[in-house]
């Protein structure tokens, strides 16, 4: 297995959806069997690799970069093909793959209107390629362009296949469809972001020719530039500055948030889904893989805004969720909350805290991502999201009100389940945050946090009041609603299967971040 | 004494004279319905000339240089020449189907555009005041007659006039400054100048010269304020002539400039540092800010023109600041931005008219549900636009990244502030781009849209060729960038870097 470990693997896992897609793209528009095929069939074996990979990574090794390889790429800015996995990029890169295919297959039986599979497994599959590329790239560059590549099909799957009722312009007085303000929204916000980001790449870049012989964009060599020292004053604040702001939109974190409410509530299911799933985390694994270990001193320096910022996350998306009527959108908003989790386990610096936001992460994919799915094909069926319409949906399709309550629970943190972890695990990490930290602020932090999870239960239990409880109103009466189909169950019991799975044993996924987290701050912080 | 010739270095410009002399003695022999073979000749002599470019590539003898250093043949003229034949024939391949429609005067027509290259290909190679003035109106003078070429039309009429008196205003002013530099340098060839030069930075009728010679650049490049001319002219001109100007028009004002600013005045980058540093902010804000407001899709890509010259122009402002080292680097980000600006930039007026003759319309409303019932144009212009708005993995990107790379090189907080407003352009311009491709692909038909028949009329074969060829390179650039970075590095040595 020569070739898999030396970069081909994880090469094959990148880009093979994106032969996929091709594949796709030559394949006779009316032929759906066999799209439906080439797509359900790359990633599944995208899948299988993935899988593969979990299987022989070297645990006893997980801060080292595995399976990677490194080649010349553009050579006039020294910047390399330069793949690997450690612990970190691991679970998100399985997560992915994961997702990617439940996506497939869901969309199977549930084409979004104006139809045309072709294109919609098209960019699928080429989102698939930005999102697992973002978690092995170890190259500045390379990370920066799968960073941007899921932008385009992103765009595409909201503004051609999203929500078309029509609304109005925030400050404008037009009124355009949902679909068309999201979709457009989603992308400049994001391309702000990504843009300053690249500025301190680049100032990444110039600088560290001042410590070695060749400027180099090779995440590895930066860390360990940084770990020594290397990035310090108002230039690495600066820098800190300019990559924060292009995570943070990406996370998103307040207010750099309201982006999310409209894409996710916008999108296609599938949309949604891989949206929630998938795209939220790059930007907290840029923290993860570039802020905080490059630049260790400002993190620190840091470390309270971001602290702060993500404690208004959590209460805010909750309390907003309160006030939503519709079914998606308060699902786009708990998830401005749970990121908020995430955020305030990285700020806090310690090993604690960010293995809570990788596992976080990894559960809100799983979880949320079901959710979405559920909340879509509730839509599909009653053709309303607003939830003072719904109701009683546990005496009309009893199986989709269990799996809804079921992951709602999940959502909320309920011990045994994945939503658990991530979130009792960052409030520990607040409590005692890294050492130098304002402690009283974290404290703080970590109690506002907690009265979050109970915000968090509060609006969970109200949307499962709202849709699953009581009795079904009028309007439904005399209708027939079938519930869960096989192709849901297909897509979702894999998810079920996942959240409990997790939730019992987190060992699943701390087993393989906890020594790359350790390391990782032992190199950043000395402790 | 006979000066020493050395005609394989002059083969591509023999080349593309020769072929236009053929097309015009042509024209006069072919009856009218075979004037067609006019523009086969001119599609193949640009295609021979290319020949020896490569020939002169991979010969080893170096440096050519010829009658006292004012025609050379270096790296950086080969890469410049290549780029000029090959838009060249992408703009003539444009030209077939779109020319021949009109019936008339298609003889003229390719001989004005292969004098317009024949010049653009000298100038790659000019290396002294005079021999540029002159390569650089032999581009401009065909355009000024070809951008009224639909003599019908008052707009083309239009177009022509404006382009004419303000071409000829820019052409004075930089005669002008060049006549100063020779008054008090004594020398024409760059070399000479910049030699003599040296220590001139601080003299005012030095600084003079050097700020009415990037005037009249600037006019041949549209950056702001001496745009003006270019949303009027692209809009009256037929649209493979405005995809001239917009390419190799424009990459030949900026040859200009590179050639004459790193090479001429090198030691005086302190003055023309921050005259191009404002002329880049101006030209990327006010040109992103009015495109936002355009509803025509041919003057949206006039003022997308205009910024992107002002991305251009970022590396220059950097040379004032920064090492021998970082002139190279801004020297050759300018050119890679060039190159791959010239492929999304041809291949999006392609799309243009391809999808004119589909929808009947320049108007972006009448764009609606193009993507619907043309998926291949739909495609190709979500490729060009998003190129051209810098995302990932269409080469707009790399051209972006060299170019706040150059930017941040410099080091100087001027810089990173200008490189600041770079990032907020770019992200103003994505509002404009997409707005055409959510057009094509989101919006639904118009009511006012030709009948099935018109809408899916196939697209002419030469102009898919362009289509192909244009895509072809900025996806290949986008996931390979080398390609296109192994040539402008190779230019470097221009800039001494």
């Amino acid at each position: 297995m020569g070739w898999f470990d030396n970069g081909w693997g994880l090469s094959l896992i990148v880009f093979l959806p994106m032969v996929g897609a091709l594949a796709v793209l030559f394949t006779p528009k009316a032929n759906e069997a066999a799209i439906k095929a080439l797509s359900l069939g790359f990633t599944v074996v995208t899948l299988g690799l993935a899988t593969l990979m979990a299987f022989r990574f070297d645990f006893g090794a997980s801060e080292v970069f595995q399976f990677g390889t490194s080649l010349t790429w553009i050579e006039s800015i020294n910047s390399g093909y330069h793949i690997g996995v450690d612990g970190i990029s691991l679970p998100l890169l399985v997560l992915s793959a994961f997702v990617t295919v439940l996506a497939v297959i869901y969309s199977f039986n549930h084409w979004p209107e104006p139809h045309n599979p072709k294109g919609f497994m098209a960019l699928t599959l080429v989102l698939a390629t930005g999102m697992n590329g973002t978690f092995v790239a170890l190259d500045l560059v390379l990370f920066f362009v799968f960073f941007e590549l899921v932008l385009l099909p992103m765009y595409f799957m909201i503004g051609i296949w999203g929500d078309k009722a029509i609304m109005k312009i925030p400050g404008f007085n037009r009124e355009v469809e949902t679909r068309l303000y999201a979709a457009i929204k989603f992308f400049l916000f994001t391309l702000f972001g990504s843009a300053f980001m690249l500025l301190g790449f680049l100032a990444l870049y110039f600088k560290s020719g001042e410590f070695v012989a060749e400027r180099t964009f090779d995440i590895p060599l930066l860390i360990h530039l940084g770990s020594n020292g290397a990035f310090t004053g108002t230039f690495a604040f600066l820098v800190f500055g300019a990559l924060f702001l292009g995570f943070a939109v990406k996370v998103p974190m307040w207010p750099f948030h309201t982006w999310l409410p409209d894409a996710h509530t916008a999108a296609p299911t599938v949309g949604s889904v891989l949206l929630a799933a998938i795209l939220l985390k790059l930007g907290a694994y840029g923290f993860i893989r570039i802020s905080l270990p490059i630049l260790p001193d400002m993190a620190k320096d840091w470390a309270p805004a971001i602290a702060i910022l993500a404690v208004i996350g959590i209460i805010y998306g909750s309390l907003a969720c309160l006030a939503q009527t519709d079914m998606k959108r308060l699902i786009a908003f708990s998830s401005v909350g749970h990121m908020g989790f995430v955020m305030l386990g990285i700020a806090s610096m310690t090993s604690v805290g960010i293995n809570a936001a990788i596992i976080g992460m990894v559960a809100h994919g799983v979880i949320t991502g079901l959710l979405f799915f559920v909340a879509g094909s509730m839509s599909h069926r009653y053709h309303t999201r607003d939830m003072g319409r719904l109701g009683g949906n546990m005496k009309v399709m009893p199986i989709m009100g269990g799996i809804l309550g079921f992951t709602a629970m999940a959502s909320l943190g309920l011990p045994g389940l994945a939503g658990f972890w991530g979130e009792f695990m960052a409030l520990f990490g607040a409590y005692s945050p890294l050492a130098g930290l304002n402690t009283t602020l974290f404290r703080t932090a970590m109690v506002l946090g907690a009265i979050g999870t109970v915000l968090t239960a509060g609006y969970m239990l109200w949307m499962l009041q709202k849709v699953n409880l009581g009795e079904p109103s009028a309007e439904w009466e005399g209708q027939h609603f079938h519930d869960v189909d096989a192709y849901e169950l297909t897509a979702w019991v894999p998810l079920v299967v996942a959240i409990v799975a997790i939730g019992v044993f987190p060992r699943l996924v701390l087993g393989a971040t906890n020594d790359a987290v350790v390391s990782l701050v032992t190199k950043a912080f000395g402790g | 004494m006979t000066p020493d010739i050395d005609y394989l270095a002059l083969a591509p410009e023999i080349t593309l004279a020769v072929t236009a002399v053929v097309v015009l003695m042509l024209d006069l022999f072919l009856p009218r319905s075979q004037k067609y073979w006019t523009a086969v000749v001119a599609v193949l002599g640009v295609s021979f000339a290319a020949l020896p470019l490569i020939a002169l590539a991979v010969s080893d003898v170096g440096e050519r240089s010829m009658l006292g250093g004012s025609f050379v043949v270096d790296d950086f003229a080969l890469v410049l020449k290549g780029l000029f034949v090959v838009s060249g024939y992408l703009v003539l391949l444009m030209s077939v189907s779109y020319i021949e429609s009109d019936r008339y005067y298609q003889g003229e027509y390719y001989f004005l555009m292969l004098m317009s290259i024949l010049g653009s290909v000298v100038l790659a190679s000019s290396r002294d005041l005079i021999t540029l003035f002159i390569a650089i109106e032999l581009v401009s003078q065909p355009m000024y007659l070809l951008a009224g070429w639909r003599k019908g039309d008052l707009r083309s009429n239009e177009a022509s006039l404006k382009y004419y008196l303000l071409g000829v205003l820019a052409s004075a002013l930089m005669l002008y400054g060049m006549s100063f530099v020779y008054g008090l340098t004594g020398e024409l060839t760059l070399a000479g100048i910049a030699e003599a030069g040296a220590g001139m930075a601080d003299d005012p009728a030095f600084i003079m010269a050097l700020l009415f010679m990037i005037a009249g650049f600037g006019f041949k490049v549209s950056a702001v304020p001496f745009h003006f001319w270019a949303p009027d002219t692209y809009e009256g001109a037929p649209t493979p002539v405005t995809a001239y100007l917009s390419v190799s028009s424009k990459a030949a004002g900026f040859v200009a400039l590179l050639v004459v600013l790193y090479s001429a005045f090198p030691d005086a980058a302190g003055v023309w540092g921050p005259a191009v540093w404002i002329l880049a902010a101006l030209s990327m804000t006010l040109a992103n800010l009015t495109a936002l407001r355009q509803t025509n899709i041919v003057r949206l890509l006039a003022y997308s023109s205009v910024a992107q010259a002002g991305f251009m122009l970022v590396p220059f402002a950097a040379a004032a600041t920064t090492d021998q080292i970082g002139l190279g680097e801004a020297f050759a980000a300018t050119v890679t931005y060039i190159v791959i600006y010239a492929f999304m930039n041809l291949g999006a007026f392609a799309v243009v008219i391809a999808g004119a003759r589909k929808t009947g319309t320049g108007d972006i409303e009448g764009w609606g549900g193009l993507g619907s019932y043309a998926p291949g144009i739909g495609l190709l212009a979500g490729a060009f636009f998003f190129s051209l708005a810098g995302i990932p993995p269409l080469a707009g990107w790399i051209a972006k990244l060299v170019m706040f790379s150059a930017a941040m090189g410099a080091g100087s907080g001027w810089m990173v502030a200008l490189a600041a407003i770079a990032a907020v352009n770019a992200v103003i311009a994505l509002f404009y781009y997409a707005r055409v491709v959510k057009t094509i692909w989101m919006d639904p038909v118009p009511a006012t849209a030709p009948d099935e028949q018109v809408r899916t009329s196939p697209v002419a074969g030469s102009l898919g060729l362009a289509l192909g060829l244009s895509v072809v390179v900025v996806v290949a650039a986008g996931f390979f960038p080398s390609l296109v970075t192994f040539f402008s590095e190779a230019t470097r040595a221009l800039a001494g870097g």
